[in-house]
């Protein structure tokens, strides 16, 4: 086991050095010139903008550019960003808002996902599974901004429920809101998802085994067919965990929530090539644990995965 | 748009409400038709994140700028209507424009205790003008004598063609700025500029304490000013959030703030603010939506203003174009600006975010005159056009071989209104007329600056402080800086450094004026119109107004 993992972390230095280098290059690529672009109509003295660019060593090529930044990270120096603020101290502040943002949806997906699709499931054909299925698809069709605007001005203007917006109290109870409008479109995707796995886990050989040795119902549902049904689920919430980190732009943009996803947008219009790699760094260890956290589940999930001795 | 009503709806509801409220409640607050203010409420506007640390010389934008400018006081400050007036200067006095004699007000002081004195203003400009201090805003030093020496550069050539240049002052300090006393400073200018005094007001010359000098740095994410407001504790500056501000009570100068304080909430984008002042979870913007720009006026119903800002936009007619040369080519530049309906595309086009143009500078400068003879020319006349191109004809035929083009960039939302005007010139003059298209704002300039454009171009300009010759001097005068088509009107020439000359700001803006009416008889360019900032406010405050620049007036704020 340890050694399946290790292999799996060892795996993350490859991946980490192809994302880096590649969205490094998409950057650098950019059109137009990030400092000129700093500052528009009024330019301020060339001496000014030639001091700029060789702090940010915009004026040496690509792979050298790359090798220093490179460097820079191994040795635990992340720099400043285009307005002289490190980096790391930037790192310290986002993360922990979109990780709030992140933890609250992915609790409203998985809870109330895993319960409604469980329900509807159990109940095949009644009124409440046609209902769900119906109210879940119409969620899945309508874009997510569309649903940040409503609920914004519905909950945040109109009934004044929350704050239309995030700024800069971001805690649990402020965030409420735009976690809801992240997690509504993943909520109907994992209630589908439980429905259909407990439909089929329903009619498994074991679950009438279970129910013929006069286990009570109860237990049948919890332990045989909720845990069996959880495997497509658990691996669908895993790799969505990843995209809520680093995906919720839209959501972030229309609460204007000072979180990963903002930040990433604002330092791709800037040309900020350092600060979108280190974000995207952070953004790939994510991903690759949480993969890995999905697939020791598995294991425990279901006693017949077994990854070795 | 359902939303958008219900919630004005919903607004004035809330309003009525709070007028009730403040009828039925007898206790402390005054009762009846107005409604109290607080003045210790802490106030929220709309920004974003600084782009650089906050120190004066090194802000050149806007969300610096409005931060900036309320942490500290200059020798002089700018009232709403963009005239400067005495703050910390007891007197600025020249008797020929080139030698400046300034008088300190004593007993100033920084928010730290450090007093505000002469040697407080020669330190920071001097600091602010070395170029290996790289100020931002050094630049606004350069009519001072021997600022050549402080910002000097040495320039090298990579081996790959390009140009770099390195600080390497000659001096460190500014030969014309003389420290006479405590309280009087000498400035000697290159050259004579009677409205050098009127810049004093920019935030580029702002007193920094010795503090900030030692370590910019850190100093810019902590500033300590000598403003209407001071941080409202270390590390006030939250990065990509907010920065809060609460009045400095030891301030004493024309813009004592009549709130609590200022809270800059960041936003990223102008939507999500807009929804906020919806909410009344944010009192004042002054960005709003593209698409809000139709609606504001009436989910703000009451709580909006529209004012112009020093930003004007002109249409250049190159004088090297053979079209427009001569005596035909005089009666044709008069013809297109008669063929132009500035008004109606102010209105359609614009929204009437734009307002037609009566001159060449902007109507929020002290001495601005919309009377200047020969404007008459910026009143759409297709009559008085059609018979202007008809006596052109007789005197030399038009090249109708090409279309005239209008050089612009489209990344602006330029297209619709260029398409307004050539429209104009197809029906009133009967000649055919198109937008020559740019990516980018930069490749129309280069074709000004090497003039090369096949036809008109789009120009504008932005004041840096608020004086005409500010409009006109970079922008008309023969060899100016920014005077790309290269005009040259001798007569327009004389009389802008008569007013340079002038004894009193009155007599050099009538001077300026003067030179305005031979502008209008030349018609070097075609004003078309002034910009205007919308701004609108919530139920939390009084009301809002913009100054000279558009920027909101955060210390005349009062909140409910």
């Amino acid at each position: 086991m340890t050694r399946y993992i290790l292999r799996r972390l060892l795996q993350v230095i490859p991946v980490f050095l192809g994302t880096t280098l590649l969205v490094y290059y998409m950057v650098f690529a950019l059109p137009g010139d990030p400092i000129a672009a700093l500052f528009g109509d009024k330019q301020p003295p060339q001496s000014v903008i030639d001091a700029l660019r060789a702090q940010y060593h915009l004026d040496q090529p690509f792979l050298v550019q790359y090798g220093i930044f490179l460097k820079n990270l191994f040795t635990f120096d992340l720099g400043v960003d285009y307005t002289q603020q490190p980096i790391a101290a930037t790192l310290a502040r986002i993360f922990p808002v979109t990780a709030m943002l992140a933890i609250e949806a992915l609790i409203i997906q998985a809870v109330f996902g895993v319960a409604f699709g469980l329900f509807a499931g159990l109940r095949r054909g009644k009124l409440f599974d046609s209902t769900v299925l119906v109210a879940s698809l119409v969620v899945i069709a309508v874009p997510t901004f569309v649903l940040g605007f409503v609920f914004q001005l519905i909950f945040g203007v109109q009934l004044g429920w929350a704050k239309p917006t995030v700024g800069a109290n971001a805690n649990w109870e402020t965030l409420i809101l735009p976690a809801v409008v992240l997690g509504l479109v993943s909520f109907a995707y994992v209630l589908r998802l439980t429905r259909t796995s407990v439909i089929e886990n329903m009619n498994a050989d074991y679950v009438r085994t279970a129910t013929a040795k006069g286990l009570s119902r109860p237990r049948v549902v919890m332990t045989h067919i909720l845990r069996n049904s959880m495997i497509p689920v658990v691996t669908y919430l895993g790799a969505n965990l990843g995209s809520l980190m680093g995906g919720a732009i839209v959501t972030e943009g229309i609460f204007n929530v000072p979180g990963v996803g903002n930040k990433l947008y604002q330092a791709v219009l800037r040309g900020e090539g350092p600060t979108v790699v280190i974000i995207v760094s952070v953004l790939v260890l994510v991903f690759v644990v949480a993969n890995l956290l999905v697939d020791l589940l598995y294991a425990w999930l279901d006693p017949r995965i077994r990854y070795e001795k | 748009m359902r939303f958008k009503r219900t919630s004005t709806v919903l607004g004035m509801a809330a309003a009525a409400a709070l007028a009730l409220s403040g009828c039925g409640g007898g206790g402390g607050t005054t009762g009846g038709g107005t409604a109290s203010t607080d003045p210790n409420k802490v106030i929220t506007a709309y920004s974003n994140e600084p782009q650089n640390p906050l120190l004066p010389a090194n802000t050149n934008e806007v969300y610096g700028g409005r931060v900036v400018e309320l942490l500290y006081e200059g020798l002089r400050a700018y009232d709403p209507s963009g005239k400067p007036i005495n703050a910390l200067a007891e007197s600025i006095d020249s008797s020929d424009a080139q030698n400046w004699t300034i008088k300190v007000k004593k007993g100033s002081k920084f928010t730290n205790g450090e007093e505000v004195t002469a040697k407080t203003f020669v330190d920071s400009w001097n600091f602010a003008a070395l170029s290996t201090n790289l100020q931002n805003n050094g630049s606004f030093f350069e009519s001072v004598e021997g600022y050549d020496a402080v910002s000097a550069v040495t320039k090298s050539t990579t081996p790959d063609g390009k140009t770099t240049s390195t600080p390497a002052p000659k001096a460190q300090t500014m030969s014309g700025l003389v420290l006479k006393d405590d309280s009087t400073i000498q400035v000697k200018l290159a050259q004579p500029e009677a409205d050098w005094s009127l810049r004093l007001g920019y935030s580029a010359f702002y007193p920094l304490p010795s503090a900030a000098l030692k370590d910019p740095k850190a100093f810019g994410e902590n500033p300590i000013g000598n403003g209407p407001y001071k941080m409202a504790k270390t590390g006030a500056w939250v990065h990509d959030q907010s920065i809060s501000l609460v009045r400095n009570d030891d301030y004493n100068g024309p813009r004592k703030a009549k709130n609590g304080g200022v809270t800059f909430k960041f936003y990223t984008d102008p939507g999500p603010a807009y929804t906020d002042m919806q909410a009344d979870n944010l009192d004042v913007t002054d960005v709003l939506p593209s698409n809000a720009l139709k609606t504001f006026t009436s989910d703000f119903q009451g709580r909006n203003l529209i004012k112009p800002v020093a930003l004007n936009a002109t249409l250049n007619i190159p004088p090297y174009n053979p079209n427009f040369q001569g005596e035909a080519g005089k009666l044709r530049r008069q013809a297109l600006s008669y063929a132009i309906n500035r008004e109606e595309i102010c209105k359609v086009v614009f929204n009437g975010t734009r307002t037609p143009a009566t001159e060449y500078t902007s109507p929020v400068l002290d001495g601005y005159s919309d009377k200047i003879p020969g404007n008459e020319v910026l009143k759409f006349d297709a009559a008085k056009a059609k018979d202007l191109w008809a006596q052109a004809e007789k005197i030399k035929p038009y090249d109708a071989s090409k279309p005239l083009l209008i050089a612009s960039n489209t990344d602006g939302g330029n297209k619709e209104w260029i398409d307004a005007v050539a429209n104009g010139f197809k029906n009133n003059l009967g000649i055919q007329a198109e937008i020559q298209p740019f990516a980018k704002f930069a490749e129309v300039l280069n074709l000004r600056k090497s003039q090369s454009l096949p036809g008109l171009t789009r120009a504008g300009w932005q004041g840096d402080y608020p004086s005409l010759y500010n409009f006109l001097g970079p922008v008309w005068k023969t060899g100016a800086s920014s005077n790309y088509e290269k005009f040259s009107y001798p007569e327009f020439d004389k009389l802008l450094q008569e007013g340079l000359a002038a004894k009193s700001t009155a007599d050099a803006n009538a001077k300026f004026n003067k030179a305005q009416e031979v502008l209008f008889k030349e018609l070097p360019g075609l004003p078309l119109w002034y910009q205007t900032r919308p701004i609108v406010w919530s139920n939390n405050v009084v009301s809002a107004e913009t100054g000279w620049n558009g920027a909101v007036l955060y210390y005349n704020i009062q909140a409910k």
